[in-house]
């Protein structure tokens, strides 16, 4: 099994023998489907280069291309072998504009193709409640989770405590405030992680920043969740 | 071989339909019976005779214990799922099911699974299509609940194998009705579709752009339906009668179909009426009567009604949607009719105050054979009708395997489009461990034990290393049709790892195998076969009424050339009704046919003219009443 680079393939349609570009999924000669490739990533799934400020509706445009090409149902009469490669390489389509589209999956996704594990596993699983509280928010962090307590139980003697609510209000914009701060931050640490790629600068700094802030995030987005669990109950 | 041209079939819990695209629209094939819509009804009086469709109805009455309906909310469940529902039908479960196993229906000595009774429909469906088309039909698109997980998907998957239907694709129902609709003007934008049918309940937001069909999400419950409106009805009709005569009726099958038949007529009415009324004749010789008005009905109804509520604004909300950004919203499935239904969707998606209506232009029971039909259509390669059609669907519910101390690690987020993968590393506990056990659930709870249990796959030949050293490769791969296959390889060593499937709820490839009605190979044969039997019984008819005909006055108005040559074609037709040459068999039929056509106009002749000179010829009091006979004494036989 070869892991060669996929930039470094250079092969031919196995229908038409046309020579197809690197990682091509579908030959520009006569269309059809090509065998998936090993170590494809999804940026080079469209042609993209390993940057983070992604034109979202481009994305847009090239996954609705790319599926026009690729989907299994323009191969329910082909081959099994096709049927199987429009298979693999729509799946990898999908997983790849799945990924991308979201900003915060799609750093976590850059990371993993640097070789950095994350902690506490993935964004959107939901259950990752491990992440150290970010020190400036000690304070505030101690103060919202007695407000919790406090609503859980009320809602098991079946009261209403509406300056709580109003508490609990004021917290949920306090830390969705800071959200919009973290991905603000997200963005200015994308624009400098792309500019070094540009000039083939040390990412390592970049990196670090990255991690610590996805830290942060996730921290924040699980309480304000679990404020709104609260409040919507 | 030929090409087959491939239906599109809405395997649904109360009704069936089939269709194709004619041209640049699609159409429902109707039955013999002239009917677009098949009862989803199954009665097997006895092992040898299987009834599908509005025949099987009578057998409600005679044999409930022997027909099946709503068999579609069995498919794909366990015993454990279906404690509830099952008291309230006629038919009954295997004793001998134990949880996690595929359910088993006990109809009479024989014992039948979901997937064949479905198989049954299906089959009904595949002959209708062969009857209009004059050609076997080995191929469909069947459509499916958006919120069926992989167990019903598979076990859909199953029917049509047993039926001898290769099943290209399962589309979602709610998208397919988005097909039906999107092929009659170019629509762009979001639109929700609202689908409530017998036995299900789906919403699905979908993105239109350019012809592409994007579901951005999906959600639903697939036990919500007109069927629990019906059992509501029932439940609150044998109260009343407990009550008022004091007599408990719930254990007798005969009366509780009578008042499901009752309820399901008033429900109906309702829909264009404001009041109805339930008149049902109990087993003491009284009636039991209820009148019912639409505001009454709507009362009890509402709680139902609501349950609708909870997956529409979940399905909103993974769509990052408000109500507001929803540009259409277009309602599918029976139960849609109910004005209720209507007047919530407004609520829930604002559409009065945006001066918006909900699309119901197209008939919500045959619009999603329709959009079946369509995406059958484009699987085939589709024409300037569906020309860059193409749709994008999505996994309905979260796929995960269960992790240390039970809990789900989510490998494949709900909504994710299909198809979709992921691939994940295990390896060994303990040294030289040669296999790995893998659970994969489906559901968003967080403990394995809330979701639902799909299948085990034991990883097999794992080399012998030390714990912890073999890196196991697995890929978890949903197709287009929203089931899971999957794969892996020890990456050490390279090679592929043996895995064995234990589906939760499904039949094995063997057991499917057994099943079997009509293998794909016979297919051909079977509708040969089948054609044959018709043409010998239509030259057996036609064989018949020459044999009377000798008697009637009018033979002898026949020339001897006349005469000679009916009984030569005769006798030639006698011979070939009893061997295989199909062509010649037609074509002597249709020989004779002609060569008796003089005679049919000569005795219709004197029919006429003793009717004319007053019924000399039959006794009157006979033919009162009655409408005109058949001109022609050689119809075509009726095949049935």
């Amino acid at each position: 099994m070869h892991t060669a680079e996929p930039q470094s393939v250079t092969a031919a349609c196995w229908s038409c023998g046309a020579s197809l570009p690197a990682a091509q999924p579908f030959c520009p000669q006569c269309g059809k489907v090509q065998a998936p490739l090993d170590g494809v990533d999804y940026f080079a799934v469209f042609g993209l280069p390993r940057k983070l400020n992604i034109d979202l509706p481009a994305l847009e445009r090239s996954f609705y291309r790319l599926s026009r090409k690729l989907h299994p149902d323009l191969y329910a009469q082909a081959t099994p072998q096709e049927q199987q490669w429009s298979l693999d390489q729509t799946s990898l389509l999908n997983d790849a504009y799945r990924t991308l589209k979201n900003p915060v999956v799609r750093t976590e996704y850059l990371l993993k193709l640097e070789g950095i594990v994350l902690e506490a596993g993935k964004s959107d699983d939901g259950i990752s409640k491990e992440s150290r509280v970010p020190a400036d928010l000690l304070e505030e962090v101690f103060e919202l989770n007695m407000q919790l307590e406090e609503m859980s139980m009320n809602r098991k003697m079946g009261e209403d405590d509406p300056a709580l609510r109003t508490d609990l209000e004021k917290a949920r914009i306090e830390f969705e405030s800071q959200l919009g701060a973290v991905d603000s931050n997200l963005q200015t640490l994308w624009t400098r992680w792309d500019a070094a790629i540009d000039d083939n600068s040390d990412t390592t700094k970049i990196k670090d920043e990255t991690v610590a802030l996805l830290d942060r995030r996730r921290y924040i987005r699980n309480l304000v969740r679990d404020v709104n669990e609260a409040l919507e109950t | 071989m030929a090409e087959t041209r491939i239906v599109g079939i809405d395997l649904g819990t109360t009704n069936s339909l089939v269709a194709f695209m004619q041209g640049d629209y699609p159409v429902v094939i109707p039955g013999e019976d002239g009917l677009n819509l098949v009862p989803s009804v199954v009665a097997i009086p006895d092992p040898k005779k299987v009834i599908v469709g509005y025949p099987a109805y009578p057998y409600l009455a005679r044999t409930p214990d022997r027909v099946i309906y709503s068999a579609k909310r069995l498919m794909g469940r366990g015993v454990e799922d279906v404690q509830d529902e099952v008291k309230l039908f006629p038919f009954h479960l295997a004793p001998d099911i134990q949880p996690g196993e595929i359910l088993r229906l006990q109809i009479g000595p024989q014992q039948y699974t979901p997937p064949e009774i479905s198989a049954y429909i299906l089959r009904q469906l595949k002959k209708n299509a062969e009857r209009y088309f004059g050609a076997p039909v080995t191929k469909a698109v069947v459509t499916v609940p958006a919120y069926f997980n992989d167990a019903q998907r598979q076990a859909t998957k199953d029917a049509g194998r047993i039926a001898g239907l290769e099943i290209l694709r399962l589309v979602n129902e709610p998208t397919a009705a988005a097909l039906a609709y999107g092929l009659d003007r170019q629509r762009e934008g979001i639109v929700a579709v609202y689908d409530l049918g017998g036995g299900t309940f789906d919403i699905s937001i979908l993105k239109l752009q350019d012809g592409i069909f994007e579901v951005i999400a999906t959600n639903g419950d697939t036990h919500l339906g007109g069927d629990d409106i019906d059992n509501l009805l029932i439940a609150i009709a044998l109260d009343d009668i407990h009550g008022e005569q004091n007599l408990d009726l719930r254990t007798d099958p005969e009366v509780v179909q009578a008042i499901r038949k009752a309820v399901i007529e008033a429900k109906i009415a309702l829909s264009t009426s404001d009041v109805s009324r339930l008149d049902v004749t109990l087993p003491d010789g009284q009636s039991y009567r209820r009148e019912i008005t639409r505001e009454q009905f709507e009362q009890i109804i509402q709680p139902v009604l609501d349950r609708t509520l909870g997956p529409c604004v979940q399905a909103l909300k993974d769509a990052s949607l408000t109500p507001g950004q929803v540009d259409e919203v277009v309602l599918v499935g029976g139960s849609t009719r109910i004005p209720l239904v209507r007047r919530l969707t407004d609520q829930i998606f604002h559409l009065a105050e945006r001066g918006k209506k909900p699309h119901t232009e197209l008939n919500p029971d045959e619009v999603v054979a329709l959009g079946a039909a369509v995406q059958a259509h484009i699987l085939e390669g589709g024409s300037a009708a569906t020309e860059d059609m193409l749709l994008l669907d999505v996994t309905p519910l979260s796929l995960g395997i269960e992790a240390l101390g039970g809990v789900v690690a989510k490998i494949i987020q709900r909504n994710s489009t299909i198809p979709a993968s992921a691939t994940e590393h295990f390896t060994t506990g303990v040294d030289g461990q040669a296999n790995v056990a893998i659970h994969v659930v489906q559901g968003e709870r967080e403990m394995a034990k809330d979701c639902r249990s799909l299948a085990r796959f034991d990883l097999k030949g794992i080399p012998p290393m030390s714990a912890g050293l073999p890196r196991i490769e697995v890929r978890f791969l949903i197709d287009a049709n929203g089931i899971l296959h999957v794969s892996a390889r020890e990456q050490r060593s390279g090679k592929e790892a043996e895995i064995e499937v234990k589906p939760t709820y499904g039949l094995t490839d063997e057991q499917v195998e057994t099943m079997i009605l009509d293998s794909f190979d016979y297919a051909e044969q079977d509708f040969h076969q089948r054609q044959l039997i018709e043409a010998r019984t239509e030259a057996g008819t036609i064989l018949a009424a020459v044999e009377k005909a000798h008697v009637n006055p009018a033979w002898h108005h026949l020339t001897d050339d006349e005469r000679a040559q009916i009984a030569l074609i005769s006798e030639e037709l006698s011979v070939l009704k009893e061997g295989d040459d199909l062509q010649a068999l037609r074509a002597a039929t249709e020989a004779l046919d002609k060569a008796t056509r003089r005679f049919a106009e000569l005795m219709m002749d004197s029919a006429v003219s003793s009717a004319i000179q007053g019924h000399t010829m039959e006794s009157a009091g006979e033919k009162l009443g009655e409408g005109p006979t058949a001109p022609h004494p050689f119809a075509p036989a009726e095949i049935k």
